[in-house]
């Protein structure tokens, strides 16, 4: 592994500062991401800022009823706090449906959104890769695109999916992302801080330079919904989504009176699909309203030599999850 | 992917071992129950031998760090441990090359096998991606801690006795999720929910029956004990 210098920071406002001092710096939450990537020399940091000991490490629920979970607070944790489960059920099963037991120990909350894809042309460091290498080209589009790469918000310069389970939970739900950068801190929303590859597949999200994310701030439960993430994969555990719905939805007298649908494993970022919630409002909760967004929710959607089995999975993960929850 | 070995010179750690290298102490890795299935005699011989509790690892108390270096303490296995380690050490690597616990096994080094599961304060992590300066004042607890004395802990037992491996390289980091499992209210005693919380420590043997059934006996043992 490469050298870099480390410093562990003890508050945000010295982190950013050490960040900033250093040319090419990272920060290091739980490392599964960026130390695999500096191992393999995809990323390299000659600095690396320790932001473990921040103490950005709790979950807090707001007056407002929103819940506010640390930078820090690992995948484990998040997936086991009973607030989480009982108010937030799709997140904690998103969590949990992602890598393993150790490695959720070690993620974290703004590492697992900060995560970066799984395209094998990304990690080997020599293919063409305009994410990796920007102008290199995308060796995804005419090579290997079966199991992580997306059918929707693709561009022709790359099309791996954005891999993370708890993002896609994330989206559905609605939330903010709380920054904090040498010029103060901002609130994104959580819509927007994942951008689409576009031309520039290399800027993978709404961060300025030097920019800490503190916390990300969920939106408050929607009274009467249950929720519940459906992860379908090559094997039953330890596998990235090849297709996975999180869906969030309120029924009153069989009519649905409230949905929330957003898709992992077939878009190159946590895909909410709002047209395909827009029209379960008011419908009764059955197959045909569920068949009729699931295909909304797959519309646009562009197949690649090997992925096209991507767009009815696809489909079928939202037909389900909502059939599931409705029962 | 980039199979770096262990690292050298400037990117990692100095090799140095705390114990003299024997054959025994090689053996002695490979994990106690795994010998003492062979059946030659002669390795029953040193199968026997390597039931005896391990050689303790000496403290180690570095000097001043030099340049570039930083120096952290670690408390492995219940024994302090004063080094410098450069910062892009890995955990990892300094417990198996400066301590001399080869227990703890590098298989795909980024991951995904779970071959170097360890306790960081009492929570089973990948060693493999953890930088050890960012464990200063940390306790690790590895497969070399788990039995007492010359008991095995139950899980070691009943691995040996349900014959939970073929080559045993997976098996310290078997060993080190199944216990912190075990001490896990949140993960009920069904054979579903262990082969999930389990699914991140990759047998390439196949053992993952026995494995199963060792553990779910242990964890009858444990409760019977306590
Ligand atoms: C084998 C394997 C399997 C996996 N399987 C899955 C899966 O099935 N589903 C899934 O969702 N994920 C999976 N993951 C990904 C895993 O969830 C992420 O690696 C993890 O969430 C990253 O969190 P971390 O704290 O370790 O981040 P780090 O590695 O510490 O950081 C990741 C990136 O985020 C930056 N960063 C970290 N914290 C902050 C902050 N507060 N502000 C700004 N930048 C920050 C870092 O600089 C770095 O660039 C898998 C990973 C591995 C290795
Ligand atoms: S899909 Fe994206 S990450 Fe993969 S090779 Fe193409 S540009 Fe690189
Ligand atoms: S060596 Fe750490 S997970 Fe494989
Ligand atoms: S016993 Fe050989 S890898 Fe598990």
């Amino acid at each position: 592994m490469r050298a870099f210098d480390y410093s562990r920071a003890d508050s945000a406002e010295r982190a950013i500062a050490s960040h900033r001092d250093g040319a090419q710096a990272s920060y290091l939450a739980g490392g599964t991401t960026l130390l695999d990537l500096v191992k393999l020399d995809v990323m390299q940091p000659s600095r690396v800022v320790d932001i473990n000991r921040l103490g950005l490490d709790r979950i807090e629920t707001l007056d407002d009823g929103r819940v506010r979970i640390g930078a820090l607070v690992t995948n484990t944790a998040l997936a086991s706090d009973e607030r989480i489960k009982r108010d937030y059920a799709v997140l904690s099963e998103a969590l949990m449906s992602g890598a393993t037991t150790q490695l959720r120990n070690k993620a974290t909350t703004a590492g697992n959104v900060m995560q970066r894809v799984r395209c094998p042309y990304f990690r080997d460091g020599v293919s063409a890769c305009n994410k990796r290498e920007p102008g290199s080209g995308c060796a995804a589009i005419g090579g290997f695109n079966r199991s992580v790469h997306a059918v929707l918000g693709t561009s022709e310069h790359c099309i791996a999916m954005h891999p993370s389970d708890m993002c896609v939970a994330m989206a559905a739900i609605g939330a903010t992302v709380n920054v904090e950068g040498p010029n103060g801190s901002r609130d994104i929303d959580f819509l927007d801080f994942h951008l689409l590859p576009g031309d520039d597949p290399a800027r993978e999200h709404a961060l300025e330079a030097d920019e800490l994310i503190t916390h990300v701030t969920l939106d408050a439960p929607i009274g009467g919904s249950r929720s519940g993430y459906l992860k379908l994969r090559d094997r039953a555990s330890y596998q990235f989504a090849l297709a996975s719905s999180a869906v969030i939805v309120a029924v009153e007298g069989g009519t649905i009176r409230d949905a929330r649908i957003a898709l992992g494993g077939v878009g190159t970022k946590p895909w909410r699909a709002r047209e395909a919630e827009q029209s379960l409002i008011g419908q009764p909760a059955g197959e045909r309203s569920f068949q009729r967004a699931a295909e909304l929710a797959l519309q646009g959607a562009v197949p690649y030599r090997q992925n096209a089995y991507k767009i009815p999975l696809g489909k079928q993960a939202v037909v389900r999850n909502l059939t599931t929850l409705t029962a | 992917m980039d199979h770096q070995d262990e690292p050298t010179g400037r990117g990692g750690v100095e090799t140095f071992d705390a114990r003299s290298p024997s054959r025994r102490r090689f053996l002695k890795s490979m994990g106690v129950s795994g010998l003492a299935a062979a059946t030659a005699p002669a390795w029953t011989q040193i199968a026997q031998a390597s039931q005896a509790s391990p050689e303790p690892v000496e403290p180690q108390q570095d000097g001043a760090p030099a340049e570039g270096e930083q120096q952290i303490t670690l408390t492995v296995n219940g024994q302090q441990h004063v080094l410098n380690v450069v910062p892009n050490a890995v955990l990892l690597d300094v417990l198996r090359l400066r301590l001399g616990l080869t227990g703890t096994k590098k298989g795909c080094d980024h991951g995904q096998c779970g071959a170097c599961t360890l306790h960081v304060n009492g929570v089973a992590v990948n060693a493999c991606l953890s930088l050890a300066v960012s464990h200063d004042g940390d306790e690790i607890t590895t497969v070399e801690g788990l039995a007492s004395g010359d008991a095995l802990h139950p899980l070691q037992q009943a691995f040996w006795e349900h014959d939970a491996y073929q080559c045993g390289y997976c098996t310290s980091g078997q060993l080190m999720s199944a216990a912190a499992v075990l001490n896990n209210p949140d993960i009920d005693s069904s054979d579903a929910a262990l082969r999930e919380a389990l699914s991140g420590n990759i047998c390439r043997c196949g053992a993952y029956k026995n494995i199963l059934a060792a553990v779910q006996d242990a964890r009858g043992r444990m409760e019977g004990s306590s």
